[in-house]
């Protein structure tokens, strides 16, 4: 269970195939979450892509697409925050050990941009490690509260 | 519904018209091989208009990246034209502003190549 505030609910929990279907499938929820929250559109899409960003890793790096390998979506609404967390069950990465894409050639790379994306679009981005293997990363977008302006 | 993308020729400079989303799968791979494809026809003048693409993931920013490269590689120039929001965000984000020359009008686009 989440702790972003009182009142979470569990608005999505569902094990998926490790391929491009499921990204779509898990973007699509998530923005679903995000507009019965009553974030605008833009936002709605800002949480769409960081979805699909942690997804494709889930997938395609850490399951690698493997048939028999499952990743777990589950998504908590909140009055005041919308939850995501992504497990796979591949071997496993270290965020921080990922290259910095901002850093002098790496910008030209082809890749590595996902997880900048990812931390661009939420408020908050942490992981660990998933049982013996794979990965649990888990993602907040805050819900703005009439106080922030 | 994945990336449709239609080329047409002004002047000496091939414009790609792009249209939805170019995402990891069948997005990325049709964006990917219209360059290939350019490329090996000799199109040293590419032009990328962007105004349709309502939708780019981090695996379509790559093929943006890989795309520049591949033409300027080949002693071209790859230029992008009308940039949604969005995209000139992510463009904002992840440095790729410094590397990409882009235009809101398509003759001053065109100009540019001479």
């Amino acid at each position: 269970m989440p702790e972003t505030g009182s009142g979470d609910r569990l608005h999505t929990d569902l094990v998926l195939d490790s391929n491009l279907a499921s990204v779509d499938r898990g973007e699509s929820l998530a923005m679903e979450a995000a507009q019965l929250l009553g974030f605008d559109a833009d936002t709605q899409q800002d949480i769409g892509i960081a979805i699909r960003e942690s997804l494709v890793n889930a997938v395609a790096h850490g399951n690698r697409y493997h048939a028999r390998k499952k990743v777990r979506l589950r998504i908590w609404t909140s009055r005041a925050a919308l939850t995501v967390e992504i497990e796979d069950e591949g071997r496993g990465f270290e965020p921080d050990a990922v290259p910095d894409p901002l850093e002098g050639g790496n910008v030209m790379k082809h890749s590595g941009r996902g997880l900048l994306m990812i931390r661009a679009y939420m408020d908050d981005f942490d992981y660990q490690r998933a049982g013996d293997s794979g990965t649990r990363v888990r993602l907040i977008k805050r819900v703005p509260q009439p106080a922030d302006g | 519904m994945s990336v449709k993308l239609t080329t047409r020729q002004v002047g000496d400079v091939t414009v790609i018209d792009a249209n939805g989303r170019i995402t990891l799968g069948e997005g990325s791979a049709t964006f990917r091989d219209k360059i290939k494809e350019l490329a090996g026809s000799g199109a040293k003048k590419v032009l990328v208009n962007m105004a349709e693409i309502t939708y780019i993931d981090s695996s379509g920013i790559g093929e943006l990246v890989s795309g520049f490269t591949t033409v300027t590689g080949a002693g071209g120039s790859l230029k992008l034209l009308n940039l949604g929001k969005r995209v000139q965000d992510l463009l904002q984000i992840t440095k790729l502003y410094t590397v990409f020359e882009t235009f809101d009008d398509e003759a001053a686009a065109i100009r540019s190549f001479s």
